[in-house]
């Protein structure tokens, strides 16, 4: 059973991109703060996107870290959202080269005449971070932490053709699997923290708070992990994925049901305690957005919260297709609307919309994203082989 | 039909049937005790009597017999409380989160975990009790009506929070481990020869028949109460770090407290659970069940949560020089350099860095080793919350009020009565109480039975 990609799905996702390449183009155009709108637009759905791309890779470690056997049908999926991370991280790169070479200035901190005392814009908080936030070492860990985790994806990739042609006993190379996902998940276990410090919150470069690497990570997680459900629910629609049965689309919904409580608690985490304790350099995050931008905050809230809980809670709606996609798409585009929220205020201050240009964008990445994952489904079977967890997959039931 | 892959390890070992599981278990309850038995109850007794009379001296002379001054005004007590608390954790993990991801292994040790946490809440509810000063006014605490005058709770106060926190974390846990328990006291009923046995057994398994319907029920309810009780796992510490997190003390105030608490605490649990399991297993007799595997697991989430744990100290440390506000640097140049510097690389080294050892196969499926590491873990996380509360505190914002914490012999008498009292219960379970859920042991036989599993 060999997915095929072309026909209809290929021109919409060729559709797609030329629609959100066009609004770029058109972007520039825009009047004020045109280029700047246009790369924070960018950055969004580069990000967004990027982040589906890395839960592909980080679950499909999971599994194997935690010995999971449900999911080894699924496998092919999972690799095939993380055949984005390339692509991904060029759109990264090209975000971050604009700001180094200052066509945008999203990241505030790449002045350097803020860390010139003898200058009038220099800035005393931010010097002091300097020792971080400089151009060359930040340029290190961004090179880094990108190359690793391609690395380990093609990696994860190669090993797993390998092993539908394996002839021998497939445990040790499962075993291999499994050192190699937990050393993967440890580097990501540090380098998503960081990863997020460097990308996401230095653009508010003032702020700092200890939770922003886990709540960025499960909003990530969760957005992949929607992704992943509705590429299922896509191709066993179209008669190509029998063997996924109604306990598999189950256990994706319980997924997506609890990384959304898990997003929601970190999001509580963040907010309550600044909110809280109410303290001018901490809070001023949140006032940036609740003043400015205060439907979008709450609705946020409300999409990837109230949605996913009182849709998803019974069992009936989890193993009803047409029920995952309705949520799914919906908190997808939360999500979304998530790192729009967290992006967009600093990047942008009061100025920032969702208008013609970021929905664009986020359509355009849609259908690069779709394009290039897609054609990574078509180029394999869609079911592994001699995998030692497969046959505990096909047979899984759950009541 | 389900059909578990070869390459699962399995997780009962040797030529077991059904009814030599009934007799494995049943046999602490059945059997006579032995002398180390006597023995070790006999010292845990006399500790939880000692701290049994610190109690009483603590209410009788009040607060000020601890060695708390103006500066330092909570340390010890809430100390201990955490940690209490964060041991409790690993009970409702495993019953209702393990229960959820379907973890077979889960059935070996989730009674004594479930009934450890019950302990373990009971020690750390004590504490908030004993340093009110006025123990007969606890009932204050839940919000009463105006009647008893113009006092009422302050629901702005994350310690009333916890008040609601624990106390449904407490019920909800002895719930489900009650309801686990109900079918096994029915088994041990029906063996029971004694007339005294017979009658408190069948008082305690509430009528259970076993017929088809009751086990239905007695599925969905796990269910159930597993979904009711995994959110709980993670407010009751979310919610003891916000005790913290929400005053603006350099230190304590920063968001990821809670998730780290969390992590924090279910990582000392399993460390608890290891040291009590790897004992009862040599004592009990139940090497076939809580096998090397079942270790080398438990050693893996401890890794794991370590790690987590590991993660977010660097997030604070690093974040406390990032913010520039020059408090929280200080508060954690003194962490670590300051007067109490020994106790917080105590707590380094035996949260992260000992741990990291369980990244290799072969000492995580030692049981010297596991047993020597859990308890280095119980030991970093004690070291952990006293870090966190004692070293905030004593460097106050004026020098003139800088001090240190020197806990007088009430203070740690209490401490060793809580240790003292808790070993009491729990051996007092291990004898009256099936201590492994035997028949949900029996519904994995078949598929993770080391005879079956060869058969195929």
């Amino acid at each position: 059973m060999e997915y095929v990609f072309d026909g209809r799905a290929k021109r919409l996702t060729l559709i797609l991109m030329a629609v959100g390449l066009l609004s770029i183009v058109l972007g520039f155009f825009g009047g004020d703060h045109a280029s700047q709108r246009v790369w924070t637009s960018i950055l969004i759905s580069g990000f967004f996107f990027f982040g589906v791309g890395l839960t592909g890779t980080f679950f499909l470690a999971i599994q194997y870290a935690a010995e999971s056997g449900w999911p080894t049908v699924l496998k092919r999926i999972f690799e095939g959202v993380a055949a984005y991370l390339p692509i991904g991280s060029l759109a990264l790169i090209l975000v971050f080269l604009a700001g180094t070479f200052h066509f945008h200035h999203i990241y505030h901190w790449m002045d350097a005449e803020l860390y010139d005392p003898a200058s009038p814009h220099y800035d005393e908080l931010i010097a002091h971070k300097q020792a971080y936030l400089n151009l060359p070492f930040w340029w290190i860990r961004t090179i880094a932490y990108l190359a690793v985790y391609i690395w380990f994806t093609m990696l994860f990739r190669k090993r797993s053709l390998m092993e539908d042609e394996l002839t021998v006993d497939p445990k040790p190379f499962f075993i291999k699997n499994q050192t190699l996902a937990a050393v993967f998940l440890v580097f990501f276990g540090y380098t998503s923290v960081t990863a997020s410090w460097d990308w996401i919150m230095s653009i508010d470069t003032h702020w700092f708070s200890t939770i922003f690497g886990w709540y960025i990570f499960s909003g990530m997680w969760i957005s992949g992990m929607v992704m992943m459900t509705l590429l299922v629910v896509y191709l066993k629609g179209k008669g190509l994925m029998e063997f996924v049965n109604d306990s598999h689309m189950h256990d994706m919904g319980k997924w997506v049901f609890a990384i959304s409580f898990l997003w929601t608690y970190l999001f509580f985490c963040q907010f309550m305690l600044y909110w809280y304790s109410d303290i001018p350099e901490e809070v001023m995050y949140f006032q940036a957005r609740i003043n400015d931008y205060t439907w979008l905050f709450w609705g946020t809230l409300l999409i990837n919260f109230i949605f996913p809980m009182l849709l998803l809670m019974s069992k009936d709606a989890k193993r009803n297709p047409g029920f995952l996609v309705f949520v799914g798409v919906i908190i997808f585009f939360g999500h979304w609307m998530d790192v729009f929220m967290i992006i967009s205020p600093g990047a942008m201050k009061d100025h920032g919309v969702i208008g013609l240009v970021e929905i664009g964008t986020f359509l355009g990445f849609l259908g690069l994203f779709l394009y290039i994952v897609l054609g990574a489904l078509a180029k394999r079977p869609l079911l592994v082989k001699n995998h030692p967890m497969l046959e505990e997959s096909l047979h899984h039931h759950i009541n | 039909m389900q059909r578990e892959a070869a390459i699962r390890e399995p997780l009962i070992l040797g030529n077991k049937t059904y009814h030599q599981i009934t007799e494995d278990v049943c046999a602490p309850v059945e059997g006579k005790a032995n002398k180390y038995w006597y023995i070790v109850f006999s010292i845990s007794v006399m500790v939880a009597l000692w701290g049994l009379g610190c109690i009483l001296y603590t209410i009788g002379r009040g607060i000020g017999t601890w060695g708390l001054n103006t500066t330092v005004a909570w340390a010890w007590d809430i100390t201990n409380f955490v940690w209490w608390v964060g041991i409790g954790h690993a009970g409702t993990l495993i019953s209702a989160v393990l229960l959820l991801f379907r973890q077979k292994w889960r059935m070996a040790i989730n009674r004594s975990a479930e009934a450890m946490t019950i302990f373990a809440v009971m020690m750390a509810a004590l504490f908030p009790g004993i340093h009110m000063g006025r123990i007969w006014m606890a009932y204050w605490v839940f919000p009463l009506p105006n009647t008893f005058g113009s006092l009422w709770v302050n629901f702005n106060s994350p310690l009333l929070w916890d008040v609601f926190a624990i106390s449904t974390y407490f019920s909800v846990s002895l719930v489900f481990w009650y309801i686990g328990l109900i079918p096994d006291f029915a088994t041990i009923r029906d063996r029971a020869v004694k007339p005294v046995s017979k009658m408190a057994y069948s008082v305690l398994s509430f009528g259970w028949t076993g017929n088809a319907k009751a086990w239905i029920r007695f599925e969905e309810v796990s269910l159930v109460l597993a979904g009711l009780a995994t959110p709980l796992v993670f407010s009751v510490h979310s919610i003891v770090s916000m005790d913290f997190a929400t005053s603006v003390i350099p230190g304590w105030h920063t968001t990821i407290f809670p998730p780290y608490f969390v992590a924090g605490a279910i990582f000392s649990g399993f460390a608890m659970v290891q040291t009590l399991l790897l004992m009862a297993r040599k004592v009990l007799h139940l090497e076939s069940y809580i096998t090397i595997k079942h270790a080398e697991y438990m050693n893996i989430v401890i890794v794991i949560t370590g790690s987590m744990v590991g993660v977010a100290y660097l997030s604070e440390l690093f974040i406390s020089w990032y913010s520039g506000v020059e408090y929280e640097a200080y508060a954690f140049l003194n962490r670590a350099t300051g007067p109490y510097w020994w106790a917080y690389w105590s707590m380094m080294t035996c949260n992260v860095i000992t741990p990291q050892l369980f990244w290799f196969k072969k000492l995580r499926t030692s049981l010297i080793v596991s047993f020597v590491l859990s308890i280095f873990v119980n030991i970093g996380m004690w070291f952990e919350r006293f870090v966190i509360i004692v070293t905030s505190l004593h460097r106050d914002y004026i020098p003139s009020s800088w001090s240190m914490f020197h806990p007088t012999f009430v203070d740690i008498g209490i401490f060793l009565g809580t240790i003292g009292i808790f070993f009491t219960l729990f051996l007092l379970f291990s004898r009256f109480f099936p201590v492994l859920a035997l028949n949900e042991l029996k519904s994995i036989l078949k598929s993770s039975g080391d005879n079956y599993k060869k058969q195929h």
